[in-house]
């Protein structure tokens, strides 16, 4: 949701958005019925879930997976499915908020 | 200098295309509509006008282009018919939708099936709903007229809608008339610069065009489009205010003939007003106090102007060139009985369907309507309110 909800006489006449990069008012991490749960442990750095992420939820720090945006992470599970069979580091898990 | 000239109807068309000189037209050709948009290329072609003419593949492709066009900042207009505006209809509601101010010549044609390329209201009535502004037109002078004051209304920084005119197809598109033309500088200085309003060209200022808008801000753009056009109605006749002053002629939301002491009349849009009127004339002559009204302006609907018009009658009849299959009266009917509704004393109302697939529309035809008018009169009331004229049953 955005953060500062327009009216109709706030909104830009024909629905324009004048702010570039606006969407990163709009936290999809509210979407998330699974959550990704990534071990350090198991990977391998391979970075697959980092290329795969459709919103880009990964953090790289030194090459390495340092973290997870769960602001953004609709828990769509690709990044668990790209994961090599091999290696399965990271697990869909059940988001209780 | 201002002129005039024995001109059919899609050349009073091409005519006011040239005079105001659009940045871009992106049009394909389709009867009866092609001979306004062709000789249109033809001054392109000739460098009488400075337009970028896009020869698109398609209608979606046009109205497409159209709206790309018109958001980038330029003046844009394209012109359709029948299927035609039938293919374009996904890109209509996004035109409307975006603001993007095209304007757009519709010479209305029937729908297939069964193939029909004669007259009906079937295109414009069925793209009613579009968010677009509509304005009809008796002939091949109110066409003129109509086109140039759509550019002025469409983009006005208040409204900024696109804007369909339509004439009838063949009827009034192909028949010859005279047509009093304005001098070239007058329609420059009449429709103005365009001015341009979040474009997508600014770079300094970087723009978004097109973006979803879910559950949390779809009714509100819907809320902003539905004030925009409800409010151009004021703006409508300004805009005819200014027109008539340089023109000498004068447009209202919709055209009043003996309405004023009338008990009978008439509810008809386009070319076969002119025929009504003749009857009318012919009635009146006989004693009988029988009138028209031919609405101008569909969209916005002039509801509270069209119920003071017509509150007096005993009696009228709403005729239109198309069916509204399976609904409670077609479309010019039930905006006008819905407007005539809670007055304290209403007005006994017909709704006929008359000329479909470009049927002439005789003398005798409209006055066995106005018979029709007298017997309810007579009666005290509707046995049948809606039917076919000139049908063979």
């Amino acid at each position: 949701m955005a953060k500062k909800i327009m009216n109709r006489h706030e909104m830009p006449i024909g629905s324009v958005i004048k702010d570039p990069g606006c969407s990163m008012q709009y936290e999809t991490g509210g979407w998330r019925n699974l959550k990704p749960v990534h071990d350090a442990k198991k990977c391998i750095n391979c970075l697959l879930c980092w290329i795969y992420c459709p919103e880009g939820c990964i953090k790289v720090k030194d090459g390495k997976i340092a973290d997870i945006d769960l602001k953004y992470c609709k828990g769509c599970g690709i990044c668990a499915e790209e994961c090599p069979d091999k290696v399965k580091a990271i697990t869909m898990i059940e988001d209780k908020k | 200098m201002p002129r005039i000239a024995a001109m059919t109807g899609n050349n009073a068309v091409s005519e006011a295309m040239r005079q105001i000189n659009p940045d871009v037209v992106a049009a394909y050709p389709i009867t009866p509509q092609t001979e306004a948009v062709e000789e249109f290329a033809e001054f392109v072609a000739n460098g009488l006008v400075k337009t970028q003419y896009v020869p698109v593949e398609s209608e979606h492709s046009s109205m497409s282009a159209c709206i790309g066009s018109s958001a980038a900042g330029a003046r844009t207009m394209t012109a359709t018919s029948s299927a035609g505006f039938a293919l374009m209809w996904e890109m209509l509601p996004i035109a409307a939708g975006l603001r993007t101010p095209v304007i757009m010549y519709v010479a209305n044609r029937s729908l297939s099936a069964p193939l029909n390329i004669h007259c009906g209201h079937d295109d414009t009535m069925g793209g009613r709903d579009s968010g677009w502004i509509q304005i009809y037109s008796e002939n091949a002078q109110e066409m003129y007229d109509n086109l140039i004051q759509a550019v002025r209304i469409g983009e006005d920084m208040d409204i900024r809608l696109p804007v369909m005119v339509s004439m009838d197809g063949f009827i009034t598109t192909h028949s010859v008339e005279r047509v009093d033309l304005l001098d070239d500088e007058a329609v420059k200085k009449f429709v103005g610069e365009f001015k341009m309003m979040n474009s997508l060209l600014d770079v300094d200022n970087p723009i978004t065009i097109g973006a979803c808008a879910l559950q949390d801000y779809y009714t509100e753009a819907k809320r902003q489009h539905s004030e925009a056009i409800l409010n151009s109605k004021a703006k409508i006749l300004e805009v005819a205010e200014e027109y008539a002053k340089m023109s000498g002629r004068k447009y209202g939301l919709f055209e009043s003939y003996k309405l004023d002491d009338a008990e009978y009349a008439l509810v008809i849009i386009n070319s076969a007003a002119g025929v009504a009127k003749m009857v009318v004339n012919e009635l009146r002559a006989k004693g009988l106090k029988v009138g028209l009204l031919k609405p101008r302006i569909f969209r916005p609907f002039p509801a509270e102007e069209i119920k003071n018009a017509l509150k007096h009658l005993k009696a009228i009849a709403v005729m239109d060139r198309v069916d509204a299959f399976g609904a409670g009266g077609t479309p010019t009917f039930t905006e006008v009985r819905s407007a005539m509704y809670g007055l304290p004393k209403q007005p006994l109302m017909v709704n006929y369907i008359y000329g479909l697939g470009g049927r002439d529309i005789r003398l005798e035809d409209i006055n066995k309507v106005f018979q029709k008018l007298f017997d309810v009169v007579k009666a005290g009331k509707v046995d049948k309110v809606f039917d076919y004229l000139t049908v063979r049953e």
